[in-house]
């Protein structure tokens, strides 16, 4: 039968469903994404952190050897001219001859002394052994010479001095029991430093350089260029033990930077590492690890799209089944209710007709046998015209009762063809007169069927008549049988008349409905409908507008006898 | 066939069946009319009709009773139901209480008549098969 939606709805069913979709693929995507977010962040981290002390940890440990050996350098050469200081006198040391010979042996002894030089308690150079001329020269305005007094011992930064080379200057102070002191001081290259740097075999992208406290280069670097440039990294010292830290190089590449000072100078040992050499393998895992991710998001947004999609076609479909079945319902009701108003008005008008057509028939019974009078003749044409006038009446609360339940269901063996031809013979002379050709495509081998001829008759009858009615003139009909399933066989009328509007096809098997304003009692379809139901069969409508409608009936091989009794 | 065939009609709607019956009379059967379930068992109690054209919804004893009696106390008495409450339910009930057949008012009188025969005819031949449907 006809199924619709009402004109309007239909957008809010889409829409509820739309919803529907929506909030499902949200709550499987949330389940699922969520889960497997929180797991890739936790492994990130946890390979994150395992990588990072794979890499950190040979670096701390070699930037701490380096920073120590640096400091054994410096000792070694602290020491030496502290020995120097507290193993000669001042007078013995202000001798130039013994100044040369002491300074001799020291840089013999020890690689890197380029000077040698004593400075009284005023800060006057009073005596040197090197390769300038400094003697007499008056330092007490120096910082150094200060803190030297002050501390007992210096190690200055790194400058350049004799052939530009870079130096660092040391100054230790001699204190006599008397509580006077004298200073000696010397300046050693600080080739050594490169020397030790060299010997920590860093592979060629890395770095190593030497910074004071200020930033300034004490050694040249690959990164920042020569001694005493500045480096802009920024490091936050602490006095004991190797840092390490993330930072930006130069061209703003990433780098690893380990960073020991050093406890006899003011001296910060950096060891640089690129971290695109450093962290290519957790470059390579992060990479590996997100394509996964990714992966494993992606076909999750497939799986909820498609399984979602599923659900929501099969809740749609169950919807529109429970729909289905809930017209249907609410039609038979329709039906059955309306059938008893039916029933009710024409057991009404029965009674009070059959008085009328007992009445009307006693008089003609008794005209037939009275003589001739004057107005014989025209009383008999009256008496014809009022049972004529019954028997329309009696034709319509037929109908009414018929529709409320059809009297006397009889089954019998018989073959849907011959009924269907039967009927035609009914309409051959209007479709003559329609000049509408009526083509026939009837199955010769269809079974036959157990079901009630009168009924059948009415039913195609009321068919034809709908399609003869529809159809203009010479228009056509096709009339096809066939058995369909093993259980039932099919008769469809086809017309290529006007055709249905889907408000129309809504409506055609409800009672009272009539596109027919002047003639139609609106009862035809529906009692087709209920003849056809009753017999255990069903009714397929399928229409376009002014292209055609084809009905088709199913009936069953069979009848179940679904009258009540 | 000695005599004219006796017919029984019962309904409250006298109107109709006085009607009905001075109609059959024309067309000679002896007559009787009844108004209601009383008075129609007790015309068949005193002279069994050949037919009884009986009505189903009536003030007092009701049609379907009415034919139940008759039946049991005169099987040869053959029943017309004839009503304008006509509906398959009844139709069966009466079919299975032994009625002859099931008429829906108003009827063509030349209907009437052939059912009226039929049912005597029926019940003149095979009197052992009256009371089946």
């Amino acid at each position: 039968m006809a199924e619709g939606l009402k004109p309007g709805s239909d957008e809010a069913i889409e829409s509820r469903y739309k919803k529907l979709r929506r909030n499902i693929l949200f709550l499987m995507l949330v389940m699922s994404l969520v889960p497997l977010t929180i797991m890739a962040v936790i492994n990130y981290n946890e390979y994150r952190r395992t990588l990072r002390g794979e890499i950190v940890e040979p670096l701390r440990g070699l930037t701490g050897k380096a920073a120590h050996s640096l400091d054994l350098y410096l000792d070694e050469r602290l020491s030496a001219i502290r020995f120097l200081a507290y193993a000669y006198s001042l007078e013995q040391l202000s001798n130039k001859s013994n100044l040369k010979h002491v300074f001799w042996a020291l840089s013999s002894q020890y690689k890197g002394f380029i000077d040698l030089g004593l400075i009284d308690e005023k800060g006057i150079q009073i005596g040197y052994c090197g390769p300038y001329k400094l003697e007499g020269k008056n330092y007490s305005d120096q910082a150094w010479f200060h803190e030297a007094v002050v501390r007992g011992v210096y190690v200055s930064d790194v400058f350049l001095g004799y052939r530009r080379f870079p130096h660092v200057a040391m100054a230790v102070k001699r204190l006599e029991e008397d509580g006077s002191f004298w200073i000696v001081r010397t300046t050693i290259d600080t080739k050594r430093f490169e020397d030790v740097i060299h010997s920590m075999n860093l592979d060629p992208s890395g770095d190593a350089f030497l910074v004071n406290s200020k930033g300034i280069l004490q050694t040249s670097s690959k990164l920042y260029g020569k001694v005493l440039g500045e480096c802009p990294l920024v490091i936050s010292l602490s006095p004991v033990g190797t840092q390490v830290i993330e930072a930006k190089g130069p061209k703003g590449e990433e780098l690893l930077v380990a960073y020991a000072q050093l406890s006899h100078a003011d001296y910060v040992l950096l060891v640089v590492r690129p971290g695109a050499s450093v962290l290519r393998s957790w470059y390579s895992l992060k990479r590996e690890m997100l394509v996964v991710f990714l992966l494993g998001i992606l076909g999750i947004i497939v799986a909820s799209l498609r399984l979602t999609n599923l659900i929501v076609k099969r809740i749609e479909v169950a919807d529109i089944r429970r729909e289905a079945a809930f017209r249907e319902l609410q039609h038979s009701h329709k039906l059955s209710s309306i059938g008893k108003l039916a029933a009710g008005v024409a057991h009404e008008i029965n009674n009070p007709m059959a008085i009328i057509n007992e009445k009307a028939g006693l008089m003609k019974d008794l005209l037939e046998t009275s003589g001739e009078f004057e107005y014989r003749e025209k009383f008999s044409t009256l008496l014809d015209d009022i049972l004529k006038a019954v028997d329309r009446t009696k034709t319509i609360t037929h109908r009414l009762l018929g529709f409320a339940k059809r009297m006397e269901v009889r089954f019998e063996e018989l073959q849907l063809n011959d009924v269907v031809k039967e009927v035609l013979g009914f309409l051959e002379k209007e479709a003559l007169y329609k000049n509408v050709e009526i083509r026939l495509q009837l199955d010769e081998n269809l079974p036959r069927i157990s079901s009630d001829r009168g009924q059948l008759q009415q039913v195609f009858l009321n068919i034809l008549t709908n399609a003869l009615e529809a159809v203009e003139e010479e228009g056509l009909i096709t009339i096809t049988s066939w058995q369909d399933g093993p259980d039932r066989v099919a008769v469809s009328v086809q017309d290529n008349g006007r055709g249905m509007s889907k408000e129309t096809m809504e409506h055609i098997f409800e009672p009272f409905f009539t596109t027919k304003r002047e003639y139609g009692t609106g009862l035809g379809l529906s009692i087709t409908y209920g003849i056809v139901k009753k017999l255990g069969g069903d009714i397929h409508v399928a229409s376009q507008e002014s292209v055609g409608t084809t009905l088709t009936v199913f009936l069953p091989l069979k009848s179940k006898d679904t009258m009540e009794g | 066939m000695g005599r004219k065939p006796r017919v029984l009609i019962v309904d409250d709607e006298q109107d109709f069946a006085n009607t009905l019956a001075e109609r059959l009379a024309l067309r000679d059967f002896d007559t009787e009319v009844k108004k209601d379930g009383e008075g129609a068992l007790a015309a068949v109690e005193n002279n069994p009709p050949d037919v009884v054209v009986l009505d189903i919804r009536m003030p007092g004893i009701g049609g379907f009773e009415v034919l139940r009696r008759i039946k049991s106390a005169h099987p040869r008495v053959q029943v017309i139901l004839l009503t304008g409450h006509g509906s398959t339910g009844d139709g069966i009930k009466g079919m299975e209480l032994g009625a002859f057949d099931y008429l829906i008012k108003p009827v063509d009188i030349k209907d009437l008549m052939k059912k009226i025969r039929a049912a005597i005819e029926s019940s003149r031949f095979s009197p052992k098969e009256q009371g089946k449907s």
